[in-house]
């Protein structure tokens, strides 16, 4: 680890202070569980502060969403060749239908199908049970989108409660069909947050998936597995292209813009390269113990960080590889230092408080860094203990860390911390812009991206300084 | 070798493009549309979403409410994202949060516990407590619930928590929004009602409508025949604050005190029908003055009807501001009328917002062709072919209830029309019809402002001949030939 990062006028005391004012409004009980969830950051220790992946307070606003949310949203939604079935009422797959901006290839509803297929449960499905017309509606489905590679069930909230077994139906109807039908128990109301949601959907891709195909050509000694990217605003596209010109064959995308047959296939590939750690570590895992896969974990936000993730992904391979990624890097860092002497100068000392999930809140602390700004708060909706080991080397010291914030604490903590730009979702974006802060959406890039690989710093630094810059937030203040 | 499912290893072998053009040629098809209009179980693409999103919008339109959602934080987080995309503002509401020990247990400790917090983090003069899926199947008893929580003196004796009972399994955001409407009324006017007492107030009810410039030319309307009004549930405000530099987190809504002296109104008029079906029946026993029920005023024979019923009522004439107004209406009507004249359109929508667009496009000589809902009743289909029926230009309609946007695709490209109008879920089936989407209705996610131009009254009027017109005449200007290519249209 390198020097402990400090804020000026940012302490240990300062920043404990800041919570228990934040913490005041709540009744005992309520302040009592909030509180191991909210600490200043221990730089030089290099773990986590806060407690997290706990059940969310009742009452309070949070931002987190449910086991579907992660299993759809993030983990089943963006893999493009499956019709993908929310099963249950038709609200939960409403929600859910494109929100989430990971953009595929090929033909809507003819070879990608990120469409919205739901049972549309009624009273008499609750009451009567909806396994028949489960089995019915793959049928259907089946009929309507013969290239179809399979379909994944994604059972809401009321399929638990009334006890419906879809993984029978699943098994009768993928024999029925010649076509893998994977039920996912990923009902809302289970576990604490999203997080488990993709747990549960990975299993599924574990047990009912991984295995079930072979790469038609011959494995080579660069094949690799890009695994946690989304393809938010095509972040998957620009981190492909980045690989590829290193001289890696990426064979398979988890799951952004992802094709079932190749995710079946990936037991074959020599490195998992893993970049959204909390919904993917848990496949990294079992493809290492499985298959004797290796997996490294990378993060392709800002030059800096870019750089040290392709070092360290050429460590892993042979000297043909090492030269070609210092050539890559040869190539961009001009481009990249064009980018950076443009924007730096008008975001320098530019203070940042994030609140994100997954990935974000600890790996895009360096690419505001390279644009000269400095993060003084950061936190996850979904996150578990280790994604906050993670995340305390990165944060300057004494910073302040939040799980599972609630509105009313990010609102205390901005307006004691007085940051110049807030970066977190779209259900916080409107509340700080009335404050008449600058606010970027960074779960879904402010329908911008792509924000990953060489190619996505270019838009990021565009994107924060037209947050932090604009013109128009010096109208708010009227003049009379 | 094969896995838990019993299926054997395959090599991969994608999509080829080959395959890939068969079946897009194919799902043009007229054999595909009748495969597609013959499926029974799947729904795919609804243009609809659950109770309970419309139960928080209706709660989003009280002074100081704050909405509720008792069952998981996942659904609560869904509604508040999907307003928040619509009308890109914040939409403030809490869950409690149920997980699996309250399907086993029940939800009544998440209630309390969730009330507790809420009350002292977001003082709420009102708290509006809707379900999502799991209480309603678990069978959580709310009444007793909010009760014990009194009792324990978690609630305050005097703050009102109406509640709303809104499966997901069932209906639409439509009949969410009148569940929470009813509920909310209910709760406030409780042992308000004094014989013989009149406000003098009209009582407007708009239903589930999520464009902010309805309500506010609402408002304009009635200001400007001097008629007191009380708009309930008033979202203007809400989903339209200024940004001045202060976050507020009740920034509008219908004062509580208006909405519980409604009950004592001089009349009350509905202008959703489908959308406050349960409230208005249950307003017609309840309040004093008189009450009456019309369609939304969309298109000028709707606005006169909604004019002419408020000159009545309060027996006052149509202002001669309204009366120009009209005139600039029917102006610009003729004035564009060769633009619209004979264009077929798609429409597809809530039900209220169907009766509204259907009725522009005749007055106009345009042909509302294909018109889709959703979720929808016999009722409102036999309301809509009525409508198509009495108009030389609506013979060629065709009403299709309960039918989703894949359908509407397999309508839109074996039998073509000029354009589409419903919500931004239906760009995709209007991109590969290759035709125009006139974003109207909810959600609107990928447009700007849309939400603030009003659609009703006159000019609600004009501003749809403005969009449509231009449109077209956009098209023209893009796509005609050079020699074609002319200084007027």
């Amino acid at each position: 680890m390198s020097q402990v990062k400090k804020v000026e006028g940012i302490t240990r005391e300062s920043t404990q202070s800041m919570i228990d004012r934040a913490l005041e409004a709540y009744p005992e009980k309520g302040k009592k569980k909030r509180a191991p969830h909210l600490a200043p950051n221990d730089q030089a220790l290099g773990k986590a502060c806060v407690k997290s992946n706990r059940k969310t307070v009742p009452g309070v606003m949070s931002a987190r969403g449910c086991a579907y949310a992660g299993a759809k949203g993030v983990v089943w939604g963006p893999i493009r060749d499956m019709v993908h079935v929310s099963h249950g009422p038709v609200g939960c797959g409403w929600y859910s239908w494109g929100t989430r901006r990971n953009l595929v290839s090929g033909r809507n509803g003819v070879s990608n199908f990120s469409m919205q297929f739901t049972s549309d449960f009624q009273e008499k499905d609750i009451v009567y049970g909806g396994d028949k017309k489960l089995a019915q509606l793959l049928t259907e489905a089946k009929e309507l989108f013969p290239l179809a590679k399979g379909i994944s069930v994604l059972s809401e909230c009321p399929v638990g409660l009334i006890g419906d077994d879809i993984n029978a139906v699943a098994k009768k109807m993928s024999k029925e069909l010649d076509l893998p039908v994977v039920p996912c128990n990923c009902e809302g109301f289970r576990g604490v947050s999203q997080s488990l949601g993709h747990h549960i959907s990975n299993d599924t891709i574990r047990d009912y998936i991984i295995e079930t195909r072979e790469f038609a050509e011959p494995a080579g000694p660069y094949d690799i597995a890009l695994i946690g990217d989304y393809n938010i605003g095509g972040d998957v596209w620009s981190v492909k292209s980045l690989l590829e010109s290193c001289g890696l064959n990426v064979k398979a995308t988890w799951t952004g813009d992802g094709e079932m047959e190749r995710i079946a296939a990936t037991h074959q590939v020599k490195l998992n390269v893993i970049h959204c750690y909390r919904s993917m570590n848990y496949m990294c895992k079992v493809m290492e113990e499985k298959h004797g896969i290796p997996w490294i974990e990378l993060n392709f936000f800002g030059p800096t960080k870019i750089k040290q993730s392709l070092r360290a992904l050429a460590e892993r391979f042979d000297d043909e590889i090492k030269e070609r990624v210092e050539a890559v890097i040869a190539e961009w860092e001009p481009k990249m230092k064009a980018i950076v002497d443009e924007y730096r100068p008008r975001l320098e000392g530019k203070k940042v408080m994030l609140y994100v999930g997954g990935l974000r809140p600890r790996h895009t602390v360096g690419a505001y860094e390279d644009l000269g700004m400095t993060v003084v708060g950061s936190g996850y909706e979904f996150a578990h203990s280790d994604d906050y080991d993670r995340t305390s080397p990165e944060m300057p010291d004494a910073t302040v860390i939040y799980d599972d914030a609630s509105e009313y604490e990010l609102e205390q903590f901005v307006h004691e911390l007085k940051p110049d730009l807030v970066a977190s979702g779209i259900k916080e974006k409107y509340v700080f812009q009335k404050m008449g802060l600058p606010f970027r959406q960074m779960h879904s890039w402010d329908y911008s991206g792509p924000y990953h690989g060489y190619e996505g710093f270019s838009v990021f630094a565009r994107d924060i300084d037209l947050a932090v810059n604009s013109p128009t937030w010096k109208l708010v203040k009227s003049p009379f | 070798m094969s896995n838990e499912l019993g299926l054997t290893v395959k090599p991969v072998c994608g999509i080829s493009p080959e395959d890939e053009a068969r079946v897009a040629a194919w799902i043009d098809t007229e054999e595909y549309r009748q495969k597609n209009f013959a499926r029974q179980a799947l729904t795919i693409n609804p243009a609809h979403a659950c109770q309970p999103l419309g139960a928080e919008l209706a709660a989003h339109g009280f002074e100081g409410t704050l909405p509720f959602v008792h069952g998981s934080q996942g659904c609560a987080s869904y509604y508040r994202s999907t307003l928040n995309r619509h009308f890109r503002e914040p939409a403030p509401a809490v869950s409690d949060s149920m997980t699996e020990d309250g399907a086993v247990f029940g939800g009544q400790n998440n209630l309390h516990e969730g009330l507790e917090n809420a009350l002292a983090l977001y003082k709420p003069k009102m708290v509006a407590v809707f379900t999502s899926c799991m209480p309603e199947i678990i069978g959580d008893d709310l009444t007793a619930f909010i009760k014990n929580a009194r009792a324990k003196g978690i609630v305050p004796k005097d703050l009102p928590v109406p509640f709303a009972n809104t499966p997901s399994f069932n209906g639409s955001h439509v009949q969410g929004y009148d569940a929470m409407v009813l509920a909310i009324l209910q709760t406030l006017t409780a042992g308000r009602k004094v014989e013989g007492r009149c406000t003098g107030r009209l009582n407007l009810l708009p239903g589930f409508d999520a464009n902010t410039g309805n309500y506010r030319e609402y408002k304009r309307i009635l200001e400007a025949f001097g008629i007191p009004y009380t708009l309930v549930a008033d979202i203007s405000d809400t989903f339209d604050s200024p940004n001045d530099g202060t976050y507020r987190l009740y920034p509008g809504g219908t004062k509580l005190e208006d909405a519980a002296d409604s009950v004592n109104g001089k009349a009350t008029l509905t202008l959703g029908a489908y959308a406050t079906a349960k409230t208005f029946a249950w307003i017609k026993e309840e309040y004093s003055g008189v009450h009456a029920s019309l369609p939304m005023p969309i298109g000028v024979a709707k606005t006169d009807a909604f004019l002419l019923k408020l000159s009545q009522l309060f027996g006052k004439p149509v202002p001669e501001s309204l009366k120009a107004e009209r005139g600039r209406a029917v102006d610009a009507m003729t004035d564009a009328q060769q633009y619209l004249h004979g264009k077929k359109f798609a429409v597809y929508g809530d039900a209220d917002l169907l009766l509204g667009y259907v009725s522009f496009l005749l007055e106009m000589g345009a042909t509302p062709y294909h018109v889709l809902c959703s979720k929808g009743s016999k009722k409102l289909e036999k309301e809509l072919q009525a409508l198509l029926d009495a108009s030389p230009y609506g013979k060629a309609g065709k009403v299709y209830m309960n039918r989703d946007l894949w359908h509407l695709r397999s309508l839109l490209v074996t039998d073509p029309v000029d354009a589409v109008i419903g919500d931004t879920h239906g760009k995709f089936a209007a991109r590969d019809a290759k035709v125009p989407l006139f974003r109207l209705g909810f959600p609107i996610f990928d447009r700007v402002n849309k939400h603030r131009v009003p659609l009703v009254g006159y000019q609600g009027a004009i501003n749809l001949v403005t969009e449509l017109v231009n449109k077209f005449l956009d098209l023209k200007d893009e796509t005609c030939e050079e020699r074609f290519f002319e200084m007027m249209r």
